[in-house]
């Protein structure tokens, strides 16, 4: 018979590694698969201040404890990327690009990613200009005109830290209203550094193999104005990867995995946790509130 | 073999004339995602003699990190006869480590 585990959680992102730390004390013998690094999302974020207990840390380093956690209760950890599951009653099947890995249950747990603009040479130009985390790269725009495109709080907070250590900084929103904080509105427009450019979308990345200027569209008359930029920081929102599991649970129109707060998809064995489930708040606090949900769910039915 | 640090002053040395092909770990104190990386390179780094492994901080040699475009970190770049052949941007796993480093 081969090995078959208890648990086997398809992402380790602050969801997937609680689920394991809850799995593990359980006593199942739990699996993560995790595509690229340990940590998910968080690892971007320089500091961290609002998970409880927790007065200050960094998000690369909150990731590396928790990974250390997890897999010091004896959880295992596999990098590769699952792509499939199949479901065969007690036993399902996770196909990776690689393997084939059996289990009695399965956790979900794959997060959420940034939007990408869907332009073309977008995916060429990142690290080149197009970045998707103005607080990891801005440093290497010191001193330049760059832009941010965007409406909601990340965007106007993106737009801020760069106002402080960018020439100019260009604020793209395809609505005229914003959709973050007033208070982060009313900042920005006090700075002479500060253009918005509402109602637009940016519709052309041009410069090769550097980002050197943006071509932005109105939506309101479709003229289009050249901007010159050494920087195009996106921030409209993010998106879950949950396309390869819908035979499995359900997904909502926007692709999440429609589940409650009881993290079960509807699905006897097959469970879900973290930001690729349909919610309102995507926090630290409640992706771990979720992993110790489903990892405990599939705990018992085990048992 | 150990990772070294190597600064604008001997780069052309280091990296550009090495026999070697060479691994560069461009990174910066502030950057979370860096400090992932680093003991997973250093690991690979390690058990490698045929490819020779680097680390650059950005903040210290801004020319080098501006001459070869680098814009986002961390940021892995393959020198081969002083010329670049690979570039990888953001953490990545140590399988994927140890092809990049390998050239595979």
């Amino acid at each position: 018979m081969a090995n078959i585990w208890d648990i086997i959680i398809i992402g380790a992102g602050p969801a997937g590694m609680t689920a394991a730390i809850y799995g593990q004390r359980a006593g199942k013998k739990t699996l993560m698969l995790e595509a690229n690094m340990y940590g998910g999302q968080i690892i971007n974020t320089p500091e961290i201040e609002n998970y409880p207990g927790i007065k200050k840390t960094s998000g690369a380093e909150f990731a590396q404890e928790l990974y250390e956690q997890a897999t010091g209760l004896g959880a295992e950890m596999i990098m590769e990327k699952a792509v499939s599951v199949e479901d065969d009653g007690d036993v399902k099947h996770v196909h990776t690009e690689q393997n084939v890995y059996d289990a009695k249950t399965v956790i979900i747990a794959t997060g959420a990613k940034n939007r990408p603009l869907g332009l073309d040479r977008e995916e060429q130009l990142i690290g080149a200009g197009i970045s998707y985390c103005a607080t990891c790269d801005g440093m290497f725009f010191r001193g330049k005109d760059v832009a941010v495109n965007g409406g909601g709080n990340t965007a106007l907070g993106d737009a801020l830290f760069l106002a402080q250590i960018c020439s100019k900084v260009y604020i793209i929103h395809r609505r005229d209203q914003f959709r973050g904080d007033e208070s982060d509105v009313e900042k920005l427009q006090k700075l002479d550094n500060v253009e918005f450019v509402l109602s637009s979308n940016v519709t052309k990345l041009i410069g090769d193999p550097k980002l050197e200027a943006i071509e932005v569209t109105s939506v309101k008359d479709g003229q289009t104005r050249e901007i010159p930029v050494s920087a195009l920081f996106v921030a409209i929102g993010q998106m879950p990867e949950n396309k390869e599991f819908a035979n499995v649970v359900p997904l909502d129109p926007k692709g999440y995995v429609d589940a409650g707060e009881d993290c079960l998809t509807g699905h006897a064995g097959i469970f879900t946790a973290g930001d690729c489930r349909t919610k309102t708040v995507r926090q630290l606090t409640t992706a771990a509130a979720d992993g110790a949900v489903a990892a405990l769910a599939a705990s018992a039915e085990i048992d | 073999m150990a990772a070294v640090n190597v600064t604008m002053d001997n780069f052309e040395e280091e990296v550009l004339k090495s026999d070697k092909p060479v691994v560069v770990d461009f990174w910066a104190s502030w950057c979370g995602p860096c400090k992932m990386l680093s003991p997973v390179l250093d690991q690979v780094a390690d058990e490698t003699s045929d490819v020779k492994v680097v680390k650059v901080n950005v903040d210290e040699n801004e020319p080098v990190a501006i001459k070869y475009n680098v814009a986002s970190i961390p940021c892995l770049v393959r020198f081969v006869n002083g010329e670049e052949q690979n570039r990888s941007i953001g953490v990545i796993p140590k399988p994927q480590v140890e092809k990049f480093v390998k050239g595979e």
